[in-house]
C-alpha cells in the first residue's frame, strides 16, 4: 500500500514538474526582461532604435523582420503545402505512392535548420543576388533601392517557406480526411467533378482545420532561428523593402546574447525573447484549440 | 451550350488535378535539391580521418569533427537522461489520471513547451544554469535540449498508453496485481515500442538544434567527456564553418552536414520501424 | 527500478567527467581578430604540455562580457577596456596582456583581384555610403591603371560587438571628421548602410561570396583566403601595404605600462595606419569564485608561453610579434598576477 502511494506521488510529482516548468519559464523571462520593461515601458515595442552604444533599445525592427519573413513565407508555402494536403487527403489517400509522399513530407520536417541555412547561404543567396542585380534598374525607376546583397528578408522567407511546408501539409491532410463521405458522395451524385467537390464541399468544410494548420506553420516560422540567421543579413534596422537585410526576434537573440555589453542590453534581449514567446504561444494555442474542436466534432 | 459547359468543367478538373500533382512535387523539390547538394558536397569529405580527428588550427587542412560527434552524442545522452524519466512518468500520469485538474494543467504546459522557439529555451537554460553555475557546460546544453525533447516524450507516452486496451489492465488488476505494478510491469511494456519511438523522435529533433547551444554548451575544439565543461556539437560546427571564408572549413561543414543528416534520418527511420515491426498483439 | 538506473547512469557520467579533469583545461572567449593565431598557438600548446585551451571566437564584445561575468578564464579583445568598463570590477583589476599586433585591412571582391590604393576620405566615403559604385571617380582617380567595374559597392560590416570594428572606427574617427560626427567609434556602432557578418570569418565569408562587396577584416583572413586588400595612405602621405613590417612600425614610441593604447593613424613614416594590438584579459587576483591554485598557475604559464615561445608562430600567420619593450611590459603584468595575494610566477 505504501508502495502504491509512493508510486502515485512520484507520478504526480512528474506531472507537477512538467507543469511548473513552464510556469517557471514564464516567470524567468519576465524577471529577466523587467529592467527593460520598467525603463522603456511598452514603448519598447514600437521604438525602432536598437543601439547598444547609446543604450537605446527598441524591438520594432525585429518585430517587423519577424512578421515580414513569416507572413511572406506563409504566402509562398501555402500553394505548395495545400496542394500536398489535397493530394494526400483526396487523390492519393492510400497506396505505396501515398506513403512515399507522406514520408518525404515528414523528411522535410526532419532536416535540421542549420542545414537549411547552409544550403540557403550557398545556393539561394547567389540566385537571389543575380535576381536583385537584374531588378535594380527596375527598382530605381519606381524609387525602390535594391542592393544586390543576396541576403535579406526575401531569401529568409524563401528558406522559411520550404521549412514550414510540412506543418500545414500534415494538419490540412488530416482535416481533409475527416470530411464525411456522405457529404462528398452527395456532391458527386449531383454530377460534380473532383475539382468542384474539393472547391465547394471539402475545403469549406475543413476550412477551420486548414486555418489551424496555417496558424501552426506561422508559429513555427516565427520561432525559427538558425536558417534565418544565416541568410537574413543581420542588420538591426527596419527593412526598407523585401530585398533589404534585417533581423528577426530570434536571430538578434542568437547573435547578441553571448556578448550583451550592458545590463540593459542584456535584459532587452530577454524582453525580445519574452515577446517572441508570447506571440508564438498565443498563435499555437489558437491553432491547437481549433484542431481539438474539429477532431472532437468528427 | 450545356456541351461546352461540361467540357469546360472537365477541363478545369483535369487542370486542377495536374496542378495539384505539379505543386505537390514542387513542394518536395527543395528537399531533393538540398539532400542532393549536401551529399554531393559532403560525401567526398568524409573518411575515417575526418570522423576521428580533432579540428586543426584555423587555416590548416586535415582536421576532423571527432569533437563535434562526441559532443553531440553527449548532449543527446544528457538530454535523454533528463527528459526520458520525467517525460515517461508524466505521460504515465496523464494516461492514468486523464481528467484530473493536474492532468489538464500538465497537458497545457506540454503544449506551451512544444511551441516554444528553441532560442527562448536557450535563454532559459542560460539564465538557469550558466549564470548560476558561472560557467558554460554541456549540462546546460543538455538541459535546453531536454526541455525541447520533453513534450514529445510526454505526448508520445500518453498516446501510446491510452491505446493499451482496458481489458489488459483489468485482467491484471483482477488477478490481484497492485495498481502500480500493473502499470510498471504490464501497461508500460505493452506501450514500450511507442515510448521508444517517441524518444527516438525526440532525439532526431534535438540532434539538429543549434540556437540553444550557442550560449550554453558554447563549443570546444577538443574532445571533451565531462558534462561540466563546454562541449562542441555537430550543428554548432556546421554553423561556424559554414560562415567562414576558409574553403577547407566550408567543405568540412558539408561533411558534418552529411553526418548530421544521417544521424537524424537514422533515428527517424528507426523510430518508425519500431512502431510498425515491434507490435505487441492484443 | 528505472529511476535508480537513471541515477546510476548520471553518476557514472559525472564520475567519468571528474576523471577527465586531470589536466588543466582553460576556457577563453572573445576576439576573432587573433583567432587564427590563437588556434595555432593552443594546438601547439596542447601537443607540448597536454593542457587544453578552448578558445571560442565570439567577438571582442563577447570576450569582455564573459570575462566580466567570470564565466571564462580569459577574454580576448582588440578593444582595450574603457575606464567605465574597468570600473565594473573595482576590487579586482582586469589586466591587459598584449599577445600580437595585426592589421585591419579593407578587403573587397573585384574581378582580377586588384590591389587598390585608398585614402582615408575614400574609405570613409565608401562606408558612409557617399561613394556608391566601384568606378566612382574618387577611386579610379587613385588607381589609374585598374579596370574598375560599374558595380554597386556592397558594404559588409560586423553584426557583433567587435574589437576589429573598434580599431576600424577609431581610425576613421581620427581621419574623417564626417565619420566622427555621423558614426563615431566603438565596438558596435550604428552603420549607415550594409550587411552584418558574424565575426571576422563572417565578414570575410560574405566578401568572398559577393561580387562588389567590401569589408574590413584582419590581414590573415584576407591573405589566407586570397582576398585582395587595399593599400592605405597614412598620415605621412605614403601608401602603405599592410604587412608584418608596416604593422610593427606603427607601434610607435611610447606605450603606457598597462599596455592599453590605440596605434591607429600612426605618425610613423612607413607605418600601416590601421594597425592594432590584441590583448588577453585576466583578473589580477586569481582567487575568485571557486578557482583553484592549479588553474591560476596554468593560466599564468599559458600567458608567459604566449608572449615568449608562442611568438614564433605569429609571423607565419601574418601577425607582428611583440617588440622587446612591449614584451618587457607584458612580463611585468603577468608577474603581477596573484593567487590569494601571493604572486603566481616567480
Amino acid at each position: 500500500m505504501r508502495r502504491e502511494r509512493l508510486f502515485r506521488n512520484l507520478l504526480r510529482l512528474a506531472a507537477w514538474l512538467v507543469g511548473l516548468n513552464v510556469l517557471v519559464i514564464s516567470i524567468t523571462l519576465f524577471w529577466g526582461a523587467s529592467p527593460t520593461l520598467r525603463h522603456f515601458g511598452l514603448g519598447f515595442l514600437w521604438s525602432s532604435h536598437w543601439n547598444p552604444v547609446t543604450d537605446e533599445f527598441g524591438a520594432l525592427p525585429f518585430l517587423a523582420g519577424t512578421l515580414a519573413t513569416s507572413f511572406l513565407a506563409l504566402a509562398l508555402s501555402l500553394p505548395l503545402s495545400l496542394s500536398m494536403a489535397i493530394l494526400l487527403g483526396e487523390f492519393l489517400r492510400v497506396g505505396w505512392l501515398s506513403n512515399v509522399f507522406k514520408s518525404l513530407v515528414d523528411l522535410i520536417a526532419a532536416v535540421p535548420s542549420v542545414i537549411f541555412g547552409y544550403w540557403g547561404l550557398m545556393v539561394l543567396v547567389p540566385l537571389v543576388r543575380e535576381a536583385e542585380m537584374w531588378l535594380m534598374p527596375l527598382g530605381q525607376s519606381v524609387g525602390i533601392e535594391i542592393m544586390p546583397y543576396g541576403v535579406g528578408v526575401l531569401t529568409a522567407s524563401l528558406v522559411l517557406a520550404v521549412m514550414i511546408i510540412p506543418n500545414t501539409a500534415a494538419i490540412a491532410r488530416e482535416v481533409l480526411e475527416l470530411v464525411p463521405r456522405d457529404l462528398k458522395e452527395a456532391a458527386y451524385s449531383f454530377g460534380a467533378t473532383r475539382y468542384e467537390v474539393v472547391r465547394s464541399v471539402i475545403v469549406p468544410y475543413a476550412r477551420s482545420g486548414i486555418f489551424a494548420g496555417i496558424l501552426l506553420s506561422l508559429g513555427r516560422a516565427l520561432g525559427e532561428t538558425m536558417a534565418v540567421t544565416m541568410v537574413i543579413g543581420n542588420t538591426n534596422e527596419m527593412p526598407a523593402n523585401l530585398f533589404a537585410p534585417a533581423n528577426t526576434m530570434a536571430s538578434v537573440i542568437a547573435n547578441e546574447l553571448a556578448e550583451a555589453t550592458t545590463a540593459i542590453h542584456y535584459s532587452s534581449l530577454i524582453a525580445v525573447g519574452l515577446v517572441l514567446f508570447l506571440v508564438t504561444t498565443v498563435i499555437n494555442f489558437i491553432g491547437t484549440y481549433i484542431i481539438k474542436k474539429m477532431t472532437v466534432q468528427a | 451550350m450545356r456541351e461546352s459547359k461540361l467540357s469546360r468543367r472537365l477541363l478545369f478538373n483535369g487542370l486542377f488535378r495536374a496542378g495539384i500533382y505539379v505543386l505537390a512535387c514542387g513542394a518536395l523539390l527543395p528537399l531533393f535539391l538540398i539532400l542532393f547538394d549536401v551529399f554531393r558536397k559532403g560525401l567526398p569529405v568524409i573518411d575515417w580521418n575526418f570522423l576521428v580527428s580533432m579540428p586543426r588550427a584555423t587555416g590548416e587542412t586535415g582536421g576532423g569533427i571527432a569533437n563535434a560527434i562526441v559532443g553531440s552524442l553527449m548532449l543527446i545522452g544528457l538530454a535523454a537522461a533528463m527528459a526520458v524519466p520525467l517525460g515517461v512518468a508524466a505521460g504515465v500520469y496523464l494516461a492514468e489520471a486523464r481528467k484530473s485538474r493536474l492532468a489538464y494543467f500538465t497537458r497545457l504546459a506540454v503544449d506551451v513547451l512544444q511551441g516554444m522557439p528553441s532560442v527562448v529555451i536557450g535563454i532559459i537554460a542560460y539564465l538557469w544554469l550558466v549564470r548560476v553555475m558561472g560557467k558554460f557546460t554541456a549540462l546546460s546544453g543538455g538541459l535546453a535540449l531536454a526541455l525541447m525533447m520533453l513534450p514529445l516524450v510526454v505526448r508520445g507516452t500518453e498516446e501510446v498508453l491510452k491505446l493499451v486496451p482496458a481489458h489488459i489492465k483489468e485482467a491484471s488488476l483482477a488477478l490481484g496485481v497492485p495498481h502500480y505494478r500493473t502499470v510498471l510491469r504490464v501497461i508500460i511494456p505493452c506501450g514500450l515500442p511507442g515510448i521508444i519511438s517517441a524518444v527516438l523522435l525526440g532525439v532526431s529533433r534535438i540532434a539538429g538544434e543549434t540556437a540553444p547551444l550557442l550560449f550554453t554548451a558554447f563549443g570546444n575544439r577538443f574532445l571533451e567527456f565531462s558534462p561540466l565543461k563546454p562541449v562542441g556539437s555537430l550543428p554548432l560546427t556546421i554553423f561556424t564553418y559554414a560562415m567562414s571564408p576558409y574553403q577547407d572549413l566550408q567543405a568540412q561543414a558539408w561533411g558534418a552536414s552529411v553526418v548530421l543528416i544521417v544521424l537524424v534520418l537514422a533515428t527517424n527511420i528507426i523510430s518508425r520501424v519500431v512502431i510498425t515491426r515491434w507490435k505487441i498483439q492484443f | 527500478m528505472k529511476i535508480s538506473a537513471t541515477i546510476l547512469t548520471i553518476l557514472a557520467v559525472l564520475g567519468l567527467g571528474g576523471a577527465a579533469l586531470a589536466a588543466e583545461e582553460l576556457l577563453g572567449a572573445g576576439a576573432t581578430f587573433p583567432e587564427p593565431l590563437y588556434s595555432k598557438m593552443f594546438d601547439v600548446y596542447y601537443s607540448q604540455t597536454g593542457n587544453k585551451v578552448n578558445y571560442q571566437g565570439i567577438g571582442s564584445g563577447g570576450g569582455i562580457q564573459q570575462i566580466l561575468g567570470k564565466t571564462v578564464d580569459f577574454g580576448g579583445t582588440d578593444a582595450f577596456l574603457t575606464p567605465e568598463q574597468l570600473a565594473k570590477s573595482p576590487d579586482n583589476s582586469l589586466l591587459h596582456i598584449p599577445t600580437a599586433m595585426g592589421a585591419v585591412v579593407v578587403t573587397y571582391n573585384l574581378p582580377g583581384k586588384p590591389q587598390l590604393k585608398m585614402t582615408p576620405d575614400v574609405i570613409a566615403g565608401i562606408f558612409l555610403g557617399g561613394i556608391k559604385s566601384w568606378n566612382d571617380s574618387r577611386i579610379t582617380g587613385l588607381n589609374p591603371g585598374v579596370q574598375l567595374p560599374g558595380d554597386p559597392i556592397v558594404v559588409v560590416h560586423r553584426s557583433d560587438g567587435s574589437g576589429t570594428t573598434f580599431v576600424f572606427t577609431d581610425y576613421l574617427s581620427k581621419v574623417s571628421p564626417d565619420w566622427k560626427n555621423k558614426v563615431g567609434a566603438g565596438t558596435a556602432v550604428k552603420w549607415p548602410l550594409g550587411l552584418g557578418g558574424k565575426g571576422n570569418p563572417g565578414v570575410a565569408g560574405l566578401v568572398q561570396q559577393m561580387k562588389g562587396a567590401v569589408g574590413y577584416v584582419e590581414l590573415s583572413y584576407a591573405k589566407k583566403n586570397n582576398l585582395p586588400y587595399a593599400v592605405v595612405k597614412n598620415r605621412a602621405g605614403n601608401f602603405i601595404v599592410p604587412s608584418i613590417k608596416s604593422v610593427s612600425l606603427a607601434a610607435g614610441a611610447s606605450m603606457p605600462d598597462d599596455t592599453r593604447v590605440s596605434i591607429t593613424d600612426t605618425d610613423a613614416k612607413d607605418g600601416y595606419p590601421i594597425s592594432a594590438f590584441t590583448w588577453i584579459l585576466v583578473y589580477q587576483e586569481q582567487a575568485y569564485g571557486d578557482r583553484k591554485a592549479g588553474k591560476a598557475k596554468a593560466l599564468a604559464k599559458l600567458l608567459w608561453w604566449m608572449t615568449h615561445e608562442g611568438q614564433k608562430y605569429n609571423a607565419d600567420l601574418l601577425y607582428a610579434p611583440l617588440s622587446g619593450e612591449v614584451k618587457t611590459k607584458a612580463e611585468k603584468i603577468i608577474k603581477s598576477m596573484t593567487f590569494n595575494g601571493q604572486p603566481i610566477l616567480k
